[in-house]
């Protein structure tokens, strides 16, 4: 059993596809996140799903898929802003590695030597 | 890891409440164990239970583990596995595939049966081989797709 089960948790949806959970936690977060599966979130639950998956924020509120395999997925809530900041976090670090990426492409494309030679041929 | 080492293989059970799923999780298991590869079987509290009952001796089914435990285990990177069958007859089922799909190396199987198992097939977005049969109760149809697969592992 998942720590999860053990905390403070309110449910928003019960028994739903992943598909429906997605789309009701994009439709009801203040701010959205994407995670691949196996993204940990609390002492050691691991998420599952069906990428892109969708984790949601909402004042101090994280709001998240639960999958049971008997039971279909449940989108639940529970208070931590620490799991949201770490969200905020890792969407910076993301940004600013593609920013790198995008300056460093730029940079090669501006350095790349013109060879006269064959402009004259 | 070593060269010669059996290719090792992973049967993710879904939820078990569909009957054709245990019987053919222990018959895939024995196969392939008879043929020299290194099966585990994954399952929920409820499959493992249903599988010890079925296989007291843990002669069709030599490694079992929780489901849970080892996915935590794939995602850390304790371990892997070369083969994977991942049962599935649900939208949770076909879930819990598309995250092995994500976290392992393993060629995965989608195998996928129950009343709906076409249309679930076809919900499928994940890269995967697909054994589809609308099989509920009896496992004839589902058995015979799955004789060709093991053919063509062990061959």
């Amino acid at each position: 059993m998942s720590c999860i089960e053990q905390m403070k948790y309110d449910l928003l949806l019960e028994r739903v596809s992943f598909k429906e959970a997605r789309e009701f936690i994009e439709k009801n977060s203040d701010e959205v996140y994407y995670v691949d599966p196996g993204y940990k979130i609390f002492k050691d639950y691991y998420i599952i799903g069906v990428p892109p998956i969708a984790i949601g924020a909402k004042g101090d509120e994280l709001i998240f898929t639960y999958v049971k395999p008997c039971h279909g997925t449940f989108v639940m809530k529970i208070k931590s802003i620490e799991e949201i900041q770490r969200l905020r976090d890792e969407a910076e670090k993301k940004i600013l590695k593609s920013l790198k990426k995008g300056v460093r492409e730029g940079a090669s494309a501006s350095e790349k030597q013109t060879d006269y030679r064959s402009v004259f041929k | 890891m070593d060269k010669d080492a059996p290719k090792r293989v992973l049967l993710m059970m879904g939820c078990p409440e569909v009957p054709v799923q245990m019987s053919i999780v222990l018959y895939l298991s024995h196969k392939l164990n008879i043929g020299g590869l290194d099966v585990t079987v994954a399952g929920t509290d409820a499959a493992t239970k249903l599988l010890k009952v079925s296989d007291v001796d843990g002669y069709y089914v030599k490694k079992s583990v929780d489901l849970d435990q080892c996915l935590a285990d794939i995602i850390e990177k304790r371990v892997d596995f070369d083969i994977c069958f991942a049962f599935m007859h649900s939208d949770a089922g076909m879930t819990f595939a598309a995250t092995m799909s994500a976290i392992s190396q393993a060629r995965l199987f989608a195998v996928v049966f129950g009343k709906n198992a076409e249309a679930l097939a076809e919900s499928i977005e994940f890269k995967c081989e697909k054994i589809v049969a609308k099989a509920a109760h009896n496992p004839a149809p589902l058995k015979n797709k799955i004789d060709k697969v093991i053919a063509e592992l062990l061959s």
